[in-house]
Formats: C-alpha cells, sequence, structure tokens
C-alpha cells in the first residue's frame, strides 16, 4: 500500500490505496451533487406526507391530500357524465329518425359513434370503414339489409345471422357445390352468367347456359336479372361491388360452399345511446339512405329502452 | 488417467440421463431441449476422450500468470453474442415497420423473436461481458489467481449452455412469459446452479486476495452477483406442471406476482446493467485514462445509496394498475431519490479525466467511455423522470419506454462493453496494440449517429402515442383508434430500423478488428492525432528570373 500522494494535475492529495495502478484522489462530494440528493429526500418525504404511502396493518396512510387513483378516477367520470347527462338524456329520447333530423343531435351522435366505430368495429369493417374481403364497405350506398337510419340500426341491434336473436338479419345461401345441388360445371355456368351480368365477361356459350340454372336456383333470392334483395341481405350482383371477390376464383368458391358472414349483436353488447350513435355515424358515412316516406315497411325498430 | 475415465463416466450418466427425460418428454420442446443437453454431454465426452488437457491450466498453473483462458473464451462469446443480438434485434424493428417480414411462421414471429433479441444482448452479451471483465478485475485488483480454475470454466460454458437453451426455447415458444425472466423452471435451475458457482469463483478470488482492501469495482461486481442470484430465484419460484415437460405455474398469482416481476426487471436492470457495468467502468476508466479515480469518498457513498434505493423502485412500473397507491408512490419516490445516486457513478466517471481530457480528442476508447458515461447519465436522468406518475402516464406503454431503455442499452451498456474489449484484447492476446485505432473511431461514430437514430425516433414515437392515445374531442370522445396510433409511428419505425442498422454496422467493424487484432495483424495506418504535413510545399516561392 502506496502511501497518499499528491497528483499533480490536480494537485488534489490521493487516499493513499492503489490497486493494479489505480489510484483514488481524496476529492470531497461535489456540493451541488449532495445538495440535490438531499432535495431529492425531501421532495420523497413531502410526497409519502401528500400521498398514500406507508402500508400498515389492513391498509395504508392515505396522505394529507386524501388522493386515490380510483378517486381521481371516479371524479373525472363524474364531472364527464354530469356535463355530457343532457345530450346523453336527448338522444336517449330520441328516436333514430328525429335523430336523422335534428342537426344538433345528429352532430352530438355522429361525433359519439365515430369513436363507438373505433372501438368496436375498425376490427372487420377497417379504419376508414371501407371494410374487407367479407365484411362489407360502409362508405357507399349498396347496402345488404338496407342503407336508411333505422335498417341500420336494426341491423345493429341485431346483428347479422346471430343466433338466439329473433330479430337478426337472417338468410342462408345454399352451398349449390358442395351440397350436390349443381354439378361443377354447372357452378362454372352459374358463375359465368354472373360475370356476364355484371360486366366481367362477354356472352358465351357458358354464361347462357348459367342463366336458366341463375332463374331456377338464384333469382328467387339474387332478384332475375342479379339485383339483389334486401329482405335476405342478398347483395347485388349486377355492380362492380363484391364481398367475397368477383373473380372466377372467389365466385366459384361462394358459389360452390357459399358464405354465411356474420356480425354480433350490438345490442346486447353496447348501451342504446351507443347503438343509435354508431348507426348515425354509420349512416353519415356517404351512403345513407332516407327514410322510406310513408309506408314503413321496413321492420320495426327495437325500442331504444 | 483416471480422472479421464471418470470424467468420461460424468459425461455418460449426463448423456444417459438427457436421453432418458428427452424420451419420457410430454412436450416437443422438452424433447428437443433435452436433445441440446444430450448434445453438450457429447461434445463434452469426446473433449475428454480426445485427451484434450483441459487441466493443464487447472492442477497445474503457472502462478506467475493470472488466470485469462475463460476471460479469453469470453471476449470472443460476448462479441458473437453481441452480433447475434444485435441482428435480432434489427430484424425485429423492421417486423414493425415492415410486419410481412414475420413471414407468417410461428418460429420467426415478432413474439418470439423479441425476447431472443432481448436476452441476446443483456444476458449473452451483457452477461458474457460482466463474466469476462469480472474475471479479469477481481485478478488484477486482487493480484490473485482465480479461485477454483475449474469451476470458472464450469461457469462459462455452463453460461453458454444456458443461453442457448434460453434461444432455442423461445423460437420453440417456451415461455414462462414474465419479461426477461423468460425461460422456463429447468432452464432457471440451471442457471441458478451456474450462478452460485460464478459467485464461489468471484468471492473465493476476493478471499485470497493480496490487496489490503477491496477494490470498488468488486464491490459493484459482487452486489450484481449477490442481488442477481436473489431477484432470479424469487422471481422464478415456478412449480412444473410435469418434471419432464417444458411448462410451469408461478407460486405468485394476480397483481402480487407483478409486483415480484418487475422487481425483478427493474433490478435486472439496476444490478445486472447499472451495478456490473459500473464495475466494469471503475476499473477500465482509470486504466485507459491512466487517472486516479475522481473521489474515494463520492464511491463509498454512491455505491450504498445506489444498492440500497435501487431495490425499492420496481413498482413504478405498475403505476395505474391495479398495485395498490400507496406502493406505486413508494416505487416513484424511490426512483426520484436514485437520481443522484445514479449520478454518482457518471461523475466518478467522468471527472476521472480531470487531467487528460485531451484524450478525448486522441483515444478513441477514452471518446467511448465518456460517451457512455453521458448516456448513463442521460438515462439516469430520464428514467427517474418517467417514474413520476404524471409524465407516466403519458409514458408508459408508449415507444418512449423502449427509447428510454435502448439509450442506456447502446449507450451505456453497449459502448462500455465495446471500450472494454478494445482495452482487453490486445493483453489477453499479447499483442502490441489493436489492429486498427481508426476502425474504433469508425465504430464510435456508426454507433453514436446509431443511437441519435434510435433515441430520438423513439422519443417522438413515444410522446405522438401517448398524445393520441389520451386525445379527446370536444364531446369528451376518444378520438384516435389503436390502429390509428399505430399507423403514425410507421416513419419512426423506419428510422429506428436505420438506427439499429448503424449500430450493428459499427459492431461489424468491432468484429473485424477484434479478430484481427486476435490474429496478431496491424494495420497499416496514419495516427489519429497527426496534421498533413509536406515537406516538398513547406518552402518559400522564389521569383522565377524574367527572361532577358
Amino acid at each position: 500500500m502506496s502511501k497518499p500522494r499528491l497528483d499533480d494535475a490536480t494537485g488534489v492529495e490521493t487516499v493513499g490505496h492503489e490497486w493494479d495502478g489505480i489510484e483514488e484522489l481524496n476529492n470531497p462530494l461535489p456540493r451541488w451533487w449532495l445538495w440535490s440528493f438531499y432535495a431529492c429526500i425531501a421532495f420523497a418525504i413531502g410526497y409519502v406526507i401528500a400521498y398514500p404511502a406507508i402500508p400498515l396493518l389492513d391498509t395504508a396512510t392515505a396522505g394529507t391530500f386524501g388522493w386515490s387513483s380510483r378517486g381521481d378516477l371516479q371524479k373525472e367520470m363524474k364531472a364527464e357524465s354530469v356535463r355530457t347527462a343532457g345530450m346523453m338524456s336527448e338522444l336517449s329520447k330520441a328516436s333514430i329518425e328525429q335523430i336523422a333530423t335534428d342537426p344538433r343531435l345528429r352532430r352530438a351522435a355522429i361525433d359519439g359513434g365515430r369513436a363507438a366505430f373505433k372501438v368496436n368495429c375498425v376490427q372487420c369493417h377497417g379504419n376508414g370503414a371501407a371494410g374487407s374481403v367479407g365484411y362489407p364497405n360502409l362508405n357507399d350506398d349498396d347496402w345488404l339489409w338496407g342503407g336508411d337510419a333505422a335498417a341500420i340500426h336494426q341491423t345493429l341491434v341485431n346483428g347479422i345471422r346471430q343466433p338466439g336473436d329473433d330479430a337478426t338479419r337472417m338468410s342462408m345461401m345454399p352451398a349449390f357445390g358442395r351440397d350436390g345441388i349443381l354439378t361443377a360445371p354447372q357452378v362454372q355456368d352459374a358463375v359465368s352468367f354472373v360475370r356476364v351480368i355484371s360486366g366481367n365477361e362477354k356472352p358465351s356459350a357458358s354464361a347462357q347456359r348459367g342463366a336458366a340454372i341463375f332463374t331456377a336456383n338464384c333469382a328467387v333470392c339474387h332478384g332475375a336479372n342479379g339485383e339483389g334483395s334486401r329482405a335476405v341481405g342478398a347483395p347485388k350482383l349486377s355492380d362492380a361491388i363484391w364481398l367475397y371477390g368477383g373473380d372466377r376464383k372467389a365466385l366459384t368458391q361462394t358459389l360452390t360452399n357459399a358464405r354465411y358472414g356474420v356480425m354480433p349483436s350490438w345490442g346486447n353488447r353496447l348501451d342504446p345511446v351507443t347503438v343509435k350513435m354508431l348507426a348515425t355515424y354509420v349512416h353519415s358515412l356517404g351512403g345513407g339512405e332516407a327514410a322510406p316516406a310513408p309506408d314503413p315497411a321496413a321492420p320495426p325498430v327495437a325500442a331504444a329502452q | 488417467m483416471e480422472t479421464a475415465l471418470s470424467r468420461s463416466g460424468l459425461w455418460l450418466i449426463g448423456l444417459l440421463m438427457a436421453v432418458l427425460a428427452c424420451a419420457a418428454a410430454v412436450d416437443t420442446g422438452f424433447a428437443i431441449h433435452m436433445g441440446i443437453v444430450g448434445f453438450a454431454c457429447i461434445i463434452g465426452l469426446i473433449v475428454t476422450l480426445r485427451g484434450v488437457d483441459i487441466n493443464r491450466a487447472i492442477l497445474a498453473p503457472d502462478q506467475g500468470r493470472y488466470d485469462d483462458d475463460v476471460i479469453r473464451w469470453g471476449v470472443i462469446a460476448t462479441v458473437f453474442w453481441g452480433m447475434a443480438g444485435f441482428l435480432a434485434g434489427l430484424i425485429i424493428a423492421s417486423q414493425l415497420a415492415l410486419p410481412v417480414l414475420n413471414l407468417g411462421l410461428e418460429w420467426t414471429a415478432f413474439g418470439r423473436l423479441r425476447p431472443l433479441h432481448t436476452s441476446a444482448v443483456i444476458f449473452a452479451f451483457g452477461g458474457n461481458a460482466l463474466i469476462a471483465t469480472s474475471f479479469y478485475v477481481v485478478q488484477r485488483t486482487c493480484r490473485a489467481r482465480l479461485a477454483f480454475p475449474g469451476l470458472a470454466r464450469f461457469v462459462f460454458w455452463g453460461y453458454q449452455l444456458f443461453i442457448v437453451l434460453a434461444a432455442t426455447g423461445y423460437l420453440l415458444g417456451i415461455t414462462q412469459g414474465k419479461e426477461y425472466a423468460e425461460p422456463e423452471w429447468y432452464v432457471d435451475i440451471w442457471l441458478t446452479i451456474v450462478w452460485v458457482a460464478y459467485l464461489a469463483v468471484f468471492v473465493g478470488t476476493i478471499v485470497k486476495r493480496t490487496e489490503p482492501h477491496i477494490y470498488v469495482a468488486n464491490w459493484f461486481y459482487l452486489a450484481f452477483i449477490i442481488t442477481v442470484a436473489m431477484l432470479h430465484i424469487v422471481n422464478n419460484l415456478n412449480w412444473p406442471v410435469s418434471f419432464v415437460g417444458s411448462r410451469s405455474f408461478p407460486v405468485f398469482a394476480g397483481v402480487q406476482g407483478a409486483l415480484v416481476q418487475w422487481w425483478y426487471g427493474h433490478n435486472a436492470v439496476g444490478f445486472f446493467l447499472t451495478a456490473g457495468f459500473l464495475a466494469m467502468m471503475y476499473y477500465f476508466v482509470p486504466k485507459q485514462a491512466e487517472r486516479p479515480i475522481f473521489s474515494y469518498r463520492l464511491s463509498i457513498i454512491h455505491f450504498w445509496a445506489l444498492i440500497f434505493l435501487y431495490i425499492w423502485a420496481g413498482p413504478h412500473h405498475l403505476h395505474y394498475t391495479a398495485l395498490p397507491d400507496w406502493a406505486q408512490t413508494l416505487g416513484m419516490v424511490f426512483s426520484v431519490m436514485l437520481w443522484m445516486p445514479s449520478w454518482g457513478g457518471m461523475i466518478n466517471g467522468l471527472m476521472t479525466l480531470n487531467g487528460a481530457w485531451d484524450k478525448v480528442r486522441t483515444d478513441p476508447i477514452i471518446r467511448m467511455m465518456v460517451m457512455a458515461l453521458a448516456f448513463y447519465g442521460m438515462s439516469t436522468f430520464e428514467g427517474p423522470m418517467m417514474s413520476i406518475k404524471s409524465v407516466n402516464s403519458l409514458s408508459h406503454y408508449t415507444d418512449w419506454t423502449i427509447g428510454h431503455v435502448h439509450s442506456g442499452a447502446l449507450g451505456w451498456n453497449g459502448m462500455i462493453t465495446f471500450a472494454c474489449l478494445y482495452y482487453m484484447v490486445p493483453r489477453l492476446w499479447g499483442k502490441p496494440r489493436l489492429y486498427s485505432l481508426r476502425m474504433v473511431n469508425w465504430h464510435f461514430w456508426l454507433a453514436t449517429v446509431g443511437i441519435v437514430f434510435y433515441a430520438s425516433s423513439m422519443w417522438v414515437a413515444g410522446i405522438t402515442q401517448g398524445l393520441m392515445w389520451r386525445e379527446y374531442g370536444a364531446d369528451g370522445y376518444l378520438v384516435n383508434s389503436f390502429a390509428e396510433t399505430v399507423l403514425a409511428l410507421k416513419p419512426m419505425y423506419f428510422l429506428r430500423a436505420f438506427g439499429g442498422l448503424l449500430y450493428l454496422a459499427g459492431a461489424v467493424v468491432m468484429t473485424v478488428n477484434v479478430w484481427r487484432t486476435i490474429l496478431g495483424h496491424q494495420r497499416g495506418e496514419a495516427p489519429m492525432r497527426d496534421a498533413a504535413f509536406d515537406p516538398a510545399k513547406d518552402r518559400p516561392i522564389i521569383a522565377a528570373p524574367v527572361a532577358a
């Protein structure tokens, strides 16, 4: 062990230890460092007094501020619910049609619907509601089950093909190929016909044969000219919009095995105001239709409460 | 000869048990792991049977030299696992920017590669660096050869087996789902055995020291080894579903399990990545700078303050969760108090350069050390700040945390390790100097610019993400869906991956440099500190005689 010596470069004495050539200077703790350390400790003590901190037998000190994270959340949620209570009660009382015609209610419903959409609907229908294969685009005016606010609302409340819900949107396309209703060549002929009426192919002998098959098997739901039917959610086949794809492969798959798209009944999952707001939002996306004027042919709207 | 025979017998017994466990395994993962253990036994058997005299250093050591074999292996392992870990990091960073790179396979999905990256860099790269440097430092500062040389070799190879089992387990989907403690029960038991052996070698060497005092670096190494042992055992108290299967259940459930996990997780940072690497700093910075440590008193105060305060700070990982408020408060205030004790290490490192600051300009290894300490200081300020609840409510669960971790990991742990490797390699292999000091300089700049890209992009990403998550419209509804916040971060993910690419490029330069130094090559290059001098131009201009 060496003796303490004066370090030339800094003029500070060493402690006198030495390990493998490493010495240590006898500098004091830097003042700013020490006082900052004390300040942090003082802050910690103050914070421990002010906030819940010291565990006791079956609880902990509450702190002089009386703050708790649950209490804080409750306070914020309560303040928010008081702030929005008026509008919520108005939306709750108003029918879906009334909301559609009152600009003030409509704006509030669209705002709320947009937020609820981002939490509950984007997973299938996409961020911009543009849909994807098997999930309809909600921005256009091509509706499977109806595009006025009340129809959208019913679809939302009762869902699509939800077992156990009597008012759910229900229909079922036969699996023409798999169940042997049509032979494989017949399926191809029907596909040809569908591709002709949708403007994807030129008329052919196969499509001509398909026309007869279509009339016998498909027209009952999809209409004589493929115009579709909202009563059974049968898509229009004479346009360029496809739910599962309009190429030969996808259509063959659809005709052979059928499709059975589902959507949850949101009436069981969300509160009635949120569902109304969602319906109003989806209606506002661009393809929303006016309510059918006098004759309420559409199924009755599920009451809000 | 008898020892060779009995050692072969031990390997055979190990092989037999591995084969039996493999045959009885209740799941494929465990069977594959036992296959790996059996393979390791076969390697051991072959090495023993071929008569490799691994007893030379152990039984008849040259008492006049330090026992550096394990350290040389450790240096190579550090470089190797560093490259593997950085590459895995670059891959998962690219996967976040371009999800198609998940390849649609379970083995290459982000969820499995991510623990591969974290464990490779922390435990394989960092762990090998810690084991190698601790054996290097403890011998030299105790002026004594390693205690239990055979056990020291077992520590090295046993630790490599742990790494291989952990890494292959992640790819096979074997995990107990605890961050930084993913390996399952049997791998945990193996690591415990290896770690106790490590403790024995280290403490044994300190006990047989010839120096009167224990150097500060060894306090830090010892704190690291003991605390990691405690953390590892408590957080891995699991009960196996089957003794020949890879699944187990933790004894702590719910929020208690979460608290134990983050007590472990935070102190893995505190004692593995802070205390252990401060130990490296305390030896290699004064050696490279050839200056005394700035303050003995500071080293004592900040050591004890650091290890006392760090152990309580874990709950700040669970702010605004089911953890009771009082525990969150304590986690926060202990983190705030930890700020200055952490900075004590930075001060002692940086101020050690007093009287030698010019070396920052002339010595790229010192420059690396200074940059490491600067990043250490930045992240140990950022950490306490992020533990404050109001800051945490914005930063938690965002990429800010990722940025914070990487400014510490790439800046502090990475840079100080590189500097230590550059210091040790010529000395361990008896070479006059590194292959190239200019390549060290290249490594320094590639790594530094890489970190800047990484950390700044993740700060921007994290704050963007935090603000988007909490953005409310006038009517009190959330404005953004989660997918929209992900989309907003995409450019940042590309920048982050670019930063990682630079950092990896720096490590490639290091690998070449270390490799060629070991081979004994020396790059012919101009010294780093000379200004250009051209003697031909060093003369006055004489006017040409005018033609008559």
